[in-house]
């Protein structure tokens, strides 16, 4: 690892102030992302600015209409939260199906989202069920947050704040995952909201990130059950092909676990 | 450089690092609590496992500033004087080590499965939790009836108390 300047401020605006001052700052959440890309040396920041004791930044709300997690919780305590178990229970179980105990114990959302890392399970259900990432300049829908591969909608030095989840009607979400590292070969998160609507997106599958599959959700919307995918066809075309599996059996995976996700979900 | 100042078994304890310095090179150089292992660059075998505030994690994926003001235990932390804590003993009576490497992060991440199960494990509980946890030498089965004896033996230590 390169040499770094590590900053432990205790609100988002000095998180903020900090990020300016530094040449090339970074956000340290979790840090298990940030940490292993900079003990590969494949980042070097000049500062490390860590957000994981902000306690603005740190908890679960659950309200009628949705649950809302600040960015700097972890998959351990979103995997074990209660209220957010009973309120939205699929995304309470993706967190627990995160990497393993320890990773959970330290990762966060807000870094899960922000690195958009392909393979990543957050991602999906964020773009399933519709929510909103509030950072500490906007909001932005998660329609417009993802944009491909690494890349979100975050300007330099934005932080995220939270993520609401809007309580859908149903949701359910498998995964197939990689065995070493747990990260989605394939996961699928499915949601019926409660105005009726149906919203599938798929996460390690597609080169381009996180994305909507059009024909599950018309599928879906027509007859909310497993069955109903049984003729669908999902296109190879522009999914990820690799040692792990090639685009053909990740275009299936999808079909599969979006089958198991609709059960999941009753 | 900065002064991180962190309680290490118990004990307080204050270092000059570098800021990039992980925490499992605090521990291990620094401290010269060598029981904590190192055995990947991925994060992802375990060997490092420490608790940090009672929560297990992976000493090489934290900066020792991120540390600072919290509580550290490591392998060395958990016997009572020469009395084993009960999940080495079990490891050490089930034949759950070959060549040990692995031990040390087995241990620690063990005992975090059982202080969040207490007596409600299973063999298929044990084994999803070990995910982060790499052995190459026992094929696992072993280790997973260690981790249950122990389990046994915790609550009687605890029902001790
Ligand atoms: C062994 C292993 C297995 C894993 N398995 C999985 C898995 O199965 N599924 C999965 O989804 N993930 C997996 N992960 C990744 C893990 O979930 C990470 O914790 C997560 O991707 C990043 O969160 P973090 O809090 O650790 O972020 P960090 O590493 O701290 O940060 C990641 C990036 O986000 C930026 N950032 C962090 N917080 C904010 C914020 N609030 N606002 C703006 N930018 C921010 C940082 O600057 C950095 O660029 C695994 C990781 C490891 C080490
Ligand atoms: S050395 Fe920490 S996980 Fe391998
Ligand atoms: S005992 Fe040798 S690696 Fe586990």
């Amino acid at each position: 690892m390169y040499e770094t300047i590590y900053h432990r401020p205790s609100s988002v605006d000095e998180a903020a102030a900090l990020f300016a001052k530094g040449s090339e700052a970074k956000y340290l959440s979790g840090g298990h992302t940030l940490i292993p890309v900079m003990k590969q040396r494949l980042a070097s920041p000049s500062d490390v600015i860590d957000l994981g004791k902000i306690k603005e930044l740190i908890g679960i709300d659950v309200s009628v209409d949705a649950v809302t997690i600040k960015a700097a919780t972890t998959h351990y305590d979103v995997a074990m939260n209660g209220p957010a178990q009973k309120a939205i229970p699929a995304l309470a179980h993706l967190a627990s199906l995160i990497g393993d105990p320890a990773v959970r114990h330290r990762g966060t959302i807000g870094g899960s989202i922000a690195n958009n890392d392909p393979a990543a399970d957050y991602p999906s259900a964020v773009l399933a069920l519709g929510a909103t990432v509030k950072t500490n300049k906007r909001s932005i829908s998660a329609d417009d947050f993802f944009k491909g591969l690494f890349t979100t909608a975050l300007a330099d030095g934005e932080i995220i704040t939270q993520v609401s989840f809007p309580i859908p009607a149903k949701a359910g979400y498998s995964k197939f995952p990689h065995p070493a590292s747990r990260f989605a070969l394939t996961g699928v998160f499915v949601v019926k909201t409660k105005s009726g609507d149906v919203r599938v997106a798929a996460t390690g599958a597609s080169q381009s990130g996180v994305m909507r599959v059009p024909a599950i959700e018309a599928a879906l919307k027509a007859n909310w059950s497993a069955g109903a995918l049984d003729s669908v066809k999902i296109s190879a075309d522009g999914l990820m092909s690799d040692l792990h599996g090639s685009s053909d059996y990740r275009a299936n995976l999808i079909k599969v676990m979006a089958q198991r996700a609709v059960t999941a979900a009753g | 450089m900065s002064t991180v100042k962190l309680t290490v078994n118990g004990k307080a304890v204050s270092a000059e690092v570098e800021d990039r310095t992980l925490l499992v090179h605090l521990l291990r150089e620094h401290l010269n609590l060598t029981g904590t292992h190192v055995g990947c660059d991925t994060s992802q075998c375990g060997a490092c496992v420490v608790h940090i505030d009672g929560k297990a994690v992976k000493s090489c994926t934290v900066l020792a500033g991120q540390a600072a003001g919290s509580s550290v235990t490591t392998i060395e932390g958990i016997s009572k004087g020469d009395e084993l804590h009960p999940m080495q003993a079990a490891f050490r009576d089930n034949h759950g080590l070959q060549c040990g490497y692995c031990t040390p992060g087995m241990i620690m991440s063990a005992i975090d499965i059982v202080n969040r199960y207490g007596g409600k494990l299973d063999e298929d509980t044990v084994r999803h939790e070990l995910e982060g946890n790499i052995c190459r030498c026992t094929g696992y089965h072993n280790i997973v009836k260690s981790v249950l004896d122990a389990a046994g033996r915790m609550k009687v230590a605890q029902a001790a108390e």
